[in-house]
C-alpha cells in the first residue's frame, strides 16, 4: 500500500541566506572574462514612422564604442515573436515610441549609453494609433475578433425583468520587476553561444537566438539561475535584449553584458493589456444573472506577442466565480503604435473577472441590495449550474465555503453597519467595504505547454542530490518546493538536495515558468526522474537480496525493504558498485486537459484556486486621496507544501493587484509616446501602501482533488485577484455620497483622479 | 580623475577614479561588490542602499570623489566573524523576501533605522522604508522581520 506522505513545512526560501548577505548572483552580477564588452541600444523616437535613414557614424567615432550592429547584421530571422511574426529586432519601419532600431558594443556601459544618443534619424512621420478606440474604428487588429455563445443571450436579456448596459475598463499595468532586463552573452568555439538570460523562459530564448543566427538549437545554450522578479515581464520581452546581446558579442568575438536602465525598459517592453468592455445584461430581482452580453478590446500594442492567449483567458475568466447560463461574448484584439503589451501575473484573467464584478457590483447597487449577497447569489453551484460557458464541468467548486467563512471571520456584515453610520456624521471623508471570490483556472491554455521535464543524479560517494529542471526561480520559491518534494520523495536532509541554474542543454524543450504552473509541473517531472532511480535501486535489491515486491521506504536518511534496511548512503554506494544507474530524466505532462480553441470548448484547465477577500478603504471626497485601512483573505492553497511561501505570494499578489486596480498608472500621449517611464511617474506600491491591518488565511480544509503534486494548489497569480475587493470596496465608498442610491462610473486604476472624477459625475447625476 | 581613499567594509582601499563615478557603479564594477543593486538608477528604488559613515545613502547617486576619507559598509559587510546581523536572521525567519533583489537595501536600511532608533513603532518601520520598494513580498514579512530584529539588538 502507498503511503500518503505530505509535506507541509514552513521552509526558507533556499537563498535566503544569499539574499541577505548579497552572496546571490543575478545575471547583471555573474563574473566576467577579460575583455567584457557591455551593450546599449537606441531607439525610436516616433511612435509611427518610415524610417528613411539611421546615419552611426557619430555613434562608431564615440569613445569606447567597438562594434554597432543594425538590421544589416542579422543572417537568419529578424524577429524575436514568440507564436507570430511581428516583433523586428531591428525593424524597417517604426511602429512605437521606444523600439529597438540599433546597438553598440563599448568598453563601459556609460559610453554604450552614452554613444546611442549620437545617432541621426530621419523618419518620415506616420500617424499612429495609441487608443483602444481608434483601433476598434479603424479596425485595427493584431489578430482576429472572436465570438462565443452559449446559450441564447439575446433573448434571455430581452426577458429578464431587470436589464443594465454600461461600459468599464481595466488599466495597464508596468512589470516593474526590480531585475530589469538583462543579459550576458559568451562565444565559445565553433561559433556557440552561451547566454545568460534574465528570462522565464530560457528554451524560446534558445530557439529565437538560433533563428536569428541561422544556427541549429544545439548550438546555443541559455541558463538562469534566478530573476528578480518578472511577473510575465521576461516570458517574452526578455527575448529582444537576449538576442540583441548575442549579435554584439558575434560582431566583436567577446563577451557582452547587456543591462538595460530602467527608463529605457519601461519604455522599449509591452506591459499588462489594457481592457475596454461594454455590456448588457439581464438579471431577475435577486440580482441572478440571466443573460449577458459582453464586448471586451484590449490593447495589444503592435503585435500579437502573447495576445491571443491572454485574450481568451480573459474570455475564460469572464464567469469568474458566477454561473452564467446564456453570454454573447465578442473580443477584439486591437493594434495599435505601442510597445507590444504582453503577459502580466493573470495573463488576462483578471481583466476578465474585473469586467464581470464590475457589473455584478451594478447589479448590486441598482437592486440597491448588498454587493456580496448578489455575488453569493450567482455562484457556481455543486450538483447543478457547474458548466462553464466554454462546457467544462467544474467539479472542485468550493467558492461558497471560502466566501462564508470569510464573510463571518472578517465580521463584514458588522462592519458594513457601522461604516454605514461613519459615512452619514462625515461629510469629507468615506469609508468603503467589499468583498469578492476568485476562481482562476491552473493550466496552460495552449495545450502542449503543459509539460515539464527534469533531471536527477545522486552522487554515489556521499549520496548527493542534483536535481535540474525548466523551473525558473523568480522569488515564488519554486527551486525550494521542488528541493523539498525531491527531499521527502526520498527521505533525506533538505540540504542533501540542490537545484541547479535552469539551462537548456541540461532540460530541452522547457515551457515557461509561467500560468502559475511551474511547481506543478516541474516537481512531477522531478518527481518522476526519482521513481525511476528508485525503481533501479528496488529492481537491483530485489535481485541481490531475492525480496519480491518491495517499493522500499525512503524515510529520515534510511531506505526500508521488506525485511532489509539500508542506510540512504550505503544503498547508494553499493548500487554503484553493482553498476546500477543512479540519475535519470523525468518527465510529466498534464493529464485530462483538452480544449478546441476554435470552438472554445473542452477542459483548457485540471483545476481552479479558489478565494476571496474583503476589503476596507478610506477615501477623502476633496482630494480623491485613499487607503486600505483592512483587508482579511481566505485563500485556497490545497495542500500547501511551503504554507509561508504561499503567503509570501497571497500577500505579495493582493499589494500588487491593489497596485495595478488603484495607484499604478501608465500613460501614453496622444503621439504614441509613453509619459510614465521612471518611478518618479509611475506609482508602484510602497510600504505605505500596505493595508494597515492585513489577515491573509489560508484555507485550511484546502485539497486538490486532482493528481498534483502534495496535493497543493499553486499560488502564483490567484492572489492577485483579491485585489478587486479594493476596488469595488473604492467604488463602495464613493457610493455612499448618494446614500448608495446611484452606480457611480469608476474606471480601474482608481487614481486619486479618476476618485475625484467619479464623484464630480456622481453629484452632476443626482443633481439631474 | 581623483585619488580617493576610503574604507569599505574594513578594508582600507586607495584608488585612481574618475570623477564622475558613481558609488554603485564603483562597488559593482571596480570592486566587484555585486550585493548592491541597482534597480532605478535614480534614487527611488532603494535596491542600492549602502552605509556611508553610518548612514544609509543610495549609492546609485552618490559620487565616488565625494566619499573620500569615509567608511562604507555594503551588505557583504554586515555579517561579523561569520555571524549574520540579527537584521539579516530575521529576513530570513520571517520571510522578508523573495526574489531578493531588493533584499540588500531593504536590509542596509532597516539596519540604519535600529541603529537610530531602538524600538521603533509599526509606524516609524513603514515611513523608513518608504524609499526602498519591494514588487515582490507586499512588505509584510519585512516589516515584521525589522519588529522582530528590533527586539533582537
Ligand atoms: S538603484 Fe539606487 S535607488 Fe534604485
Ligand atoms: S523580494 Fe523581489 S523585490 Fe523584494
Amino acid at each position: 500500500m502507498k503511503i500518503e506522505n505530505f509535506i507541509n513545512e514552513n521552509r526558507p526560501h533556499e537563498s535566503a541566506i544569499k539574499h541577505v548577505s548579497g552572496q546571490a548572483h543575478y545575471t547583471d552580477d555573474i563574473p566576467e572574462p577579460p575583455g567584457t564588452l557591455y551593450g546599449a541600444i537606441g531607439w525610436s523616437k516616433k511612435s509611427h514612422a518610415i524610417i528613411k535613414k539611421i546615419n552611426l557614424d557619430e555613434v562608431i567615432k564615440s569613445e569606447g564604442v567597438i562594434a554597432v550592429v543594425t538590421e544589416d547584421d542579422i543572417v537568419g530571422r529578424n524577429d524575436v515573436g514568440p507564436v507570430f511574426d511581428g516583433d523586428p529586432i531591428f525593424p524597417k519601419k517604426a511602429e512605437y515610441y521606444g523600439q529597438p532600431l540599433y546597438a553598440v558594443a563599448a568598453t563601459t556601459t556609460e559610453l554604450a549609453r552614452k554613444a546611442v544618443l549620437k545617432a541621426k534619424i530621419s523618419y518620415k512621420t506616420l500617424k499612429p494609433i495609441t487608443t483602444i478606440q481608434e483601433a476598434l474604428k479603424k479596425k485595427s487588429f493584431v489578430l482576429k475578433e472572436k465570438i462565443i455563445k452559449k446559450g441564447e443571450a439575446l433573448k434571455a436579456i430581452e426577458n429578464s425583468p431587470y436589464r443594465l448596459k454600461g461600459n468599464f475598463t481595466t488599466g495597464s499595468q508596468e512589470h516593474f520587476a526590480l531585475e530589469g532586463q538583462a543579459a550576458f552573452v559568451i562565444p565559445q568555439e565553433d561559433n556557440d553561444f552561451k547566454v545568460f538570460s534574465k528570462t522565464q523562459h530560457p528554451s524560446e530564448t534558445q530557439q529565437i537566438i538560433a533563428k536569428m543566427l541561422n544556427q541549429k538549437s544545439n548550438t546555443i545554450t541559455v541558463e538562469t539561475r534566478r530573476i528578480g522578479g518578472s511577473f510575465g515581464g521576461t516570458e517574452t520581452q526578455s527575448f529582444i535584449f537576449a538576442a540583441i546581446c548575442t549579435l554584439l558579442a558575434k560582431k566583436t568575438k567577446r563577451a557582452v553584458k547587456l543591462r538595460i536602465d530602467r527608463d529605457d525598459d519601461i519604455i522599449i517592453t509591452g506591459k499588462r493589456h489594457d481592457f475596454y468592455s461594454e455590456y448588457e445584461v439581464g438579471f431577475d430581482e435577486l440580482g441572478v444573472i440571466k443573460g449577458l452580453k459582453l464586448k471586451l478590446a484590449s490593447r495589444c500594442g503592435i503585435s500579437p506577442d502573447l495576445s491571443g492567449a491572454i485574450n481568451d483567458r480573459a474570455l475564460l475568466h469572464i464567469d469568474n466565480a458566477y454561473y452564467l447560463e446564456n453570454v454573447l461574448l465578442e473580443n477584439y484584439l486591437c493594434k495599435t503604435n505601442t510597445a507590444s503589451n504582453t503577459a502580466f501575473r493573470g495573463f488576462g484573467g483578471n481583466q476578465g473577472m474585473m469586467a464581470i464584478e464590475n457589473i455584478i457590483d451594478h447589479i448590486a447597487t441598482s437592486l440597491k441590495k448588498d454587493s456580496a449577497e448578489i455575488r453569493r447569489r450567482n455562484f457556481y453551484q455543486k450538483k447543478k449550474k457547474n458548466i462553464t460557458h466554454y462546457n467544462m464541468k467544474i467539479e472542485d467548486n468550493i467558492i461558497q465555503e471560502i466566501f462564508d467563512q470569510l464573510i463571518k471571520s472578517s465580521n463584514y456584515k458588522s462592519r458594513m453597519q457601522n461604516i454605514k453610520k461613519f459615512n452619514s456624521e462625515n461629510k469629507y471623508i468615506k469609508k468603503g467595504i467589499a468583498m469578492t471570490p476568485v476562481k482562476f483556472g491552473i493550466s496552460f491554455t495552449t495545450w502542449h505547454l503543459n509539460q515539464a521535464g527534469a533531471l536527477v543524479h545522486i552522487y554515489f560517494n556521499d549520496g548527493s542530490v542534483h536535481v535540474n529542471t525548466g523551473a525558473i526561480e523568480m522569488g515564488q520559491g519554486t527551486y525550494t518546493k521542488i528541493a523539498q518534494l525531491a527531499a521527502n520523495a526520498l527521505g533525506l536532509p533538505f540540504n542533501k538536495i540542490k537545484v541547479s541554474a535552469t539551462r537548456t542543454d541540461k532540460v530541452p524543450n522547457t515551457s515557461a515558468s509561467a500560468a502559475s504552473s511551474t511547481t506543478d509541473l516541474n516537481g512531477a517531472a522531478t518527481l518522476n526522474a526519482i521513481s525511476k532511480i528508485k525503481k533501479n535501486l528496488s529492481e537491483y535489491v530485489k535481485r541481490k537480496y531475492k525480496i519480491k515486491n518491495s517499493e522500499g521506504i525512503y524515510e529520515n536518511g534510511m531506505v526500508k525493504f521488506k525485511g532489509k534496511i539500508f542506510k540512504f548512503n550505503k544503498l547508494i554506494k553499493e548500487a554503484y558498485l553493482n553498476r546500477v544507474s543512479l540519475s535519470s530524466s523525468g518527465f510529466y505532462a498534464t493529464p485530462k486537459i483538452h480544449f478546441d480553441k476554435k470552438n472554445f470548448k473542452g477542459r483548457p484547465f485540471l483545476y481552479f484556486c479558489y478565494s476571496a477577500a474583503v476589503s476596507e478603504v478610506i477615501i477623502d471626497i476633496l482630494t480623491g486621496e485613499n487607503k486600505i485601512l483592512r483587508a482579511d483573505i481566505l485563500h485556497d492553497a490545497g495542500r500547501a507544501i511551503n504554507p509561508a511561501i504561499e503567503m509570501g505570494q497571497i500577500e505579495g499578489g493582493f499589494v500588487q493587484g491593489a497596485g495595478w486596480l488603484g495607484c499604478e498608472e501608465v500613460n501614453w500621449k496622444t503621439n504614441g509616446q509613453i509619459t510614465t517611464h521612471s518611478p518618479s511617474t509611475y506609482k508602484i506600491p510602497a510600504v505605505s501602501d500596505m493595508p494597515e491591518k492585513f489577515n491573509a488565511e489560508i484555507f485550511k480544509k484546502g485539497k486538490n482533488i486532482e493528481n498534483v503534486i502534495n496535493k497543493s494548489k499553486t499560488t502564483g497569480e490567484p492572489p492577485l485577484m483579491n485585489a478587486m475587493s479594493v476596488f469595488f470596496a473604492i467604488k463602495n465608498a464613493i457610493a455612499s455620497i448618494r446614500d448608495y442610491n446611484i452606480n457611480p462610473k469608476l474606471d480601474a486604476p482608481a487614481t486619486p483622479e479618476r476618485i475625484l472624477m467619479s464623484i464630480k459625475n456622481l453629484k452632476k447625476k443626482y443633481e439631474k | 580623475m581623483a585619488v580617493i581613499n576610503i574604507e569599505i567594509n574594513g578594508k582600507k582601499i586607495s584608488k585612481e577614479v574618475p570623477d564622475n563615478i558613481l558609488l554603485s557603479d564603483f562597488l559593482r564594477e571596480r570592486l566587484t561588490l555585486t550585493g548592491t543593486h541597482v534597480g532605478c538608477d535614480t534614487s527611488q528604488c532603494g535596491a542600492c542602499v549602502v552605509h556611508l559613515n553610518g548612514n544609509s545613502v543610495k549609492s546609485c547617486t552618490t559620487l565616488v570623489a565625494d566619499c573620500d576619507g569615509a567608511k562604507i559598509t555594503t551588505i557583504e559587510g554586515l555579517a561579523s566573524n561569520g555571524k549574520m546581523h540579527p537584521v539579516q536572521e530575521a529576513f530570513k525567519k520571517h520571510h522578508g523576501l523573495q526574489c531578493g533583489f531588493c533584499t540588500p537595501g531593504m536590509v542596509m536600511s532597516a539596519v540604519d533605522l535600529l541603529e537610530k532608533k531602538k524600538n521603533p513603532s509599526e509606524q516609524e518601520i513603514r515611513d523608513w522604508l518608504e524609499g526602498n520598494i519591494c514588487r515582490c513580498t507586499g512588505y509584510q514579512g519585512i516589516v515584521a522581520a525589522v519588529k522582530d530584529a528590533a527586539s533582537k539588538m
